[in-house]
């Protein structure tokens, strides 16, 4: 089976067979969340870091529930009040790091690229929690993983992701993942917030959200931040909204039930509204428990190295 | 000083129109003849050139020294001695230094440094408005006076369109050319790479073409409007080469430089986020890169200007968009631009040594690109064939930031003679 | 060239599995608290077969379930390999249970070792017993078979395999000399 490598930085890099297997890997880790111990041996002593020079707290608290019901050894090192803060590069912050023998490093930072730019430097697994505009690898898989639990399958399924696709890193990292396994992918936003060539990358593109609402199978709704506005990318988020936002009207033309998906935090009343985020077609729960799986088969795939099919699954005793 | 025969070459001279094989005599810092079979006076060093290129010393418009403020990464004395061994005689600096080189003494004190130095000719380039604020005119009589060949605010554009129009005008007494950084701010503004494909996969602030073609559209206005020398610095894209084109079918005094960076690399480069890629304007895409190359061949571009830009290992060692703008040029120049313009027959190696010597001299009025009898002894023998590897921390510069490091170049500098005395020799080191 | 011998046929198997049921009543004291969970995989084949064959006799349903330990493999670490992980389901609370583990082939115990590990994290156990179709020794951890449907020894090198139709389209047990 296709090894994973050191690193996980994005999902551009892996093949359909490697982004398969982490699926497949996080569904055995389902179940170890509901069980009354949620926590098996797998990672027990190994050190992991939680390097998030960007405020997240989502992210950061699932990361860190996976890796403690692997029974490993977290730290986590925000941005405020580190030495981070006062100026300590990053290829210093990754040294010292690595002088501390850390095993592995989830890192989310502000400029594309970082997640790579540490992996190249340091010899511990380092796992891409957002690197500024470029991919949010676990979140494009866990999105992955609700939509098959929800379709059966990936292939032919179509899926439009919706909102400020040019500064999204969800959005690459979706875009990936999607076509790789063979889904169809449309992107829908206002054409300042889409970036340039991006149907090169495989998508189409739908210029209106009633369009997108026709067409998908599955709308990925994108959170519109406040400073997109302010730096006048769009006029006013009450304008984005009665433009672009999907409301529980623009949903009820649907020709059929659309599931909804939103990576969080969302912004109700702007891109999206209360009653859908809410509703029944909205799988924005379920994204956030499979949230914790993904990340956990992740952290398991990398300790390892490479994958055999268990000497008990061949039928050797031990 | 004693004389110097170099012997057996062949020597290109596009100031005369000259290409072929001939023997060339130095002697009181002059060129003193050039022809077959010349006997050399008592003393003289002979320089053997056979196999070689004998040509005017080539001449760099456009380097950034980083002295005074930034002596740790570059100095006018090891920024001269890379020049050299580029086989550049003489470069223009560029005046974005610490403190700014906006007054007479600043432009002084690199004129002193230089001669110090004693390698390649530093021209200084005034800054065109005190402090490169882009407010108030520096006194282009004081920084001509003390030596200053141009002026410009490059690193910035000139973002007024009044102090750019003032700008044009005033030189216009002195004879001296205005150089532009043509770079729309608020469309570039955060970018770290071209807009465009790559940007939009490696997840980076784009600048579009756009914000290059937008100022060198004013500038040729404004060129028109006031009858001035606009001299547009390091063009990138194939829409600033129509433009320019346009402007001189029109007569305009509009003249341009491309670096070598610019027709050899494209924006594919800054894949796995290598800070070595990164620099302003930005490597665009192989049709502006086709663009670049047939501009040169046609003239369109006046020149090559390396935009030397030294930068410390650490500064550069560090996330992409926070990285700064800048790669080295000087010791590569005139390999990459064999190896990218002249084996693959985009030019000859006769227009080469024009774009890079003899049409750097016209543009800027200075002295050399010309091996005339009685012109400055100012030489450059180099071996067009030669393939070499590059090897950065073997530089002259202080810097190591190029993103040439490991690659294989075609041409290389053997003999550079400034003022008719040798300042570099490959085989001495 | 390694010999190849079939220790238990169709029929012996069977058989065996008959008298393992039996003896899993037996040594309970009737059915009550049962509960089957068998080792993935192989494993949880042959529980399934061995609590039908108690429901038969007995006229009771037993419940049963599956583990998969290759997350409490004591060689994880060392290994690197990432064994891809099979499906745990058990059936309510493990507390006050009698726990029939149900393995194919009992080795060197650190698979019973493991499974012991894991249901310490689902419960409390009144008994767990050890019912095996193989036991082919070659001990490294202290644990024992409550019940074995047959007991041989082997030579590090050789190789106990266990077939069930269900995965493998036919039953038998055979064993592999290895030189």
């Amino acid at each position: 089976m296709p090894a994973l490598g050191k690193d996980l930085i994005g999902l551009e890099t892996l093949t359909a067979d490697q982004i398969r297997l982490i699926l497949d890997t996080a569904e055995p880790f389902k179940e170890v969340s509901e069980r009354a111990i949620k926590k098996v041996p797998a990672l027990r002593g190994k050190t992991i870091v939680n390097l998030f020079f960007e405020a997240s707290t989502r992210t950061r608290i699932s990361f860190e529930f996976a890796e403690k019901r692997l029974s490993a050894d977290t730290v986590n090192v925000a941005s405020a009040g580190s030495s981070v803060s006062k100026g300590e590069t990053l290829v210093d912050t990754a040294r010292n790091l690595e002088a501390m023998r850390i095993d592995m490093v989830v890192i989310r930072h502000g400029s594309s690229g970082a997640a790579q730019f540490l992996g190249e430097r340091i010899a511990s697994n380092v796992i891409n929690a957002g690197d500024g505009k470029h991919e949010h690898p676990t979140q494009g898989l866990l999105d992955l993983l609700t939509l098959r639990d929800r379709f059966g399958s990936i292939a032919g399924l179509k899926v439009a992701i919706c909102g400020d696709i040019l500064h999204s890193r969800v959005a690459r990292s979706n875009i990936w993942g999607l076509t790789k396994l063979g889904a169809e992918v449309a992107v829908c936003g206002p054409p300042s917030l889409l970036p340039r060539h991006v149907e090169e990358l495989g998508v189409t593109v739908l210029p209106r959200i009633e369009d997108a609402i026709a067409w998908a199978d599955a709308l990925n709704i994108l959170r519109l931040q406040l400073e997109r506005m302010q730096a006048g990318f769009i006029p006013s988020l009450r304008e984005y909204n009665r433009v672009f936002g999907v409301t529980r009207d623009r949903l009820a033309r649907a020709p059929k039930d659309l599931v909804i998906l939103h990576p969080g935090p969302m912004n109700r009343g702007v891109e999206i509204d209360s009653d859908v985020a809410d509703g029944p077609f909205s799988v924005i729960l379920p994204q956030v428990t499979n949230g914790v799986a993904v990340r956990m088969a992740v952290l398991y795939l990398l300790a390892g190295g490479t994958t055999a099919v268990s000497a008990a699954a061949r039928g050797e005793a031990t | 000083m004693n004389p110097i025969l170099i012997r057996g070459g062949r020597v290109i001279d596009p100031s005369r129109g000259a290409d072929g094989l001939a023997d060339v005599y130095l002697a009181d810092g002059r060129v003193g003849a050039v022809g077959r079979g010349i006997v050399p006076g008592e003393g003289a060093i002979i320089v053997d050139a056979s196999n070689k290129v004998v040509a005017p010393g080539l001449i760099d418009l456009h380097v950034h020294l980083r002295e005074p403020g930034q002596e740790d990464v570059e100095t006018v004395a090891t920024g001269a001695m890379a020049a050299a061994a580029g086989g550049f005689t003489a470069v223009c600096a560029m005046p974005n230094t610490d403190p700014v080189t906006d007054n007479q003494a600043a432009v002084g004190f690199i004129v002193s440094q230089a001669q110090k130095a004693a390698k390649a000719r530093v021209y200084p380039i005034g800054a065109i408005s005190l402090g490169q604020q882009g407010e108030q005119l520096a006194e282009f009589g004081e920084l001509v006076g003390a030596g200053a060949v141009a002026v410009s605010d490059d690193g910035k554009p000139v973002v007024s369109s009044q102090l750019m129009r003032t700008a044009l005008e005033y030189a216009r007494t002195f004879g001296i050319p205005v150089a532009d950084h043509c770079e729309d701010p608020t469309l570039a503004a955060g970018g770290a790479m071209h807009e465009g494909l790559v940007s939009t996969r490696l997840g980076l602030k784009g600048v579009p073409a756009a914000a290059e073609e937008i100022m060198v559209a004013r500038d040729i206005i404004l060129a028109e409007l006031t009858g001035g020398h606009v001299h547009l610095c390091h063009m990138s894209t194939r829409g600033s080469v129509e433009l320019i084109r346009r402007a001189k079918e029109k007569g305009l005094r509009v003249t341009a430089e491309a670096t070598p960076h610019h027709f050899s690399l494209t924006h594919a480069r800054c894949e796995d986020y290598d800070t070595n890629a990164k620099m302003n304007p930005p490597l665009r895409e192989p049709e502006d890169v086709e663009a670049i190359r047939r501009a040169l061949k046609d003239g369109t571009i006046d020149v090559v200007a390396s935009d030397h830009a030294p930068h410390h290992y650490d500064a550069k060692e560090r996330e992409f968009d926070l990285a700064p703008n800048g790669i080295l040029g000087l010791e590569t120049a005139l390999g990459v631009a064999i190896r990218d313009l002249v084996v693959p027959g985009v030019l000859t190696l006769a227009e080469l040594v024009d774009r890079m010597s003899t049409a750097p001299a016209r543009v800027f009025h200075l002295p050399g690109g010309t091996l005339a009898v009685g012109a400055p002894a100012d030489v450059v023998v180099f071996d067009p064939a030669e393939k070499w590897v590059v090897r950065p921390e073997a530089f002259y510069s202080k810097s190591r930031n190029t993103p040439y490091g490991g690659e294989t170049l075609t041409g290389r500098t053997e003999v550079t003679i400034v003022r008719g005395r040798v300042v570099f020799d490959r085989t001495r080191g | 060239m390694p010999s190849r011998s079939l220790l238990l046929d169709e029929r012996a198997i069977a058989r065996t599995l008959q008298r393992m049921a039996s003896q899993v009543v037996e040594q309970n004291r009737g059915t009550e608290g049962l509960l089957l969970v068998g080792i993935q995989r192989r494993g949880v084949e042959l529980a399934e077969r061995i609590a039908r064959l108690i429901e038969t006799a007995e006229g009771v349903d037993i419940p049963r379930g599956k583990l998969d330990i290759t997350l409490y493999r004591d060689d994880l670490q060392a290994v690197g390999a990432r064994p891809v992980v099979g499906e745990t389901r058990l059936p309510g609370s493990l507390d006050d249970r009698t726990v029939v583990i149900v393995d194919d082939v009992l080795y060197t115990g650190r698979t019973v070792r493991a499974a012991l590990d894991e249901f310490a994290d689902f419960g409390r156990p009144r008994r767990i017993l050890l019912c095996v179709l193989v036991d082919r020794g070659g001990r490294e951890l202290p644990i024992h078979p409550d019940i074995a449907g047959l007991t041989i020894t082997t030579r590090p090198g050789d190789r106990v395999d266990v077939s069930v139709s269900e995965l493998d389209g036919r039953d038998a047990v055979e064993l592999a000399r290895g030189d």
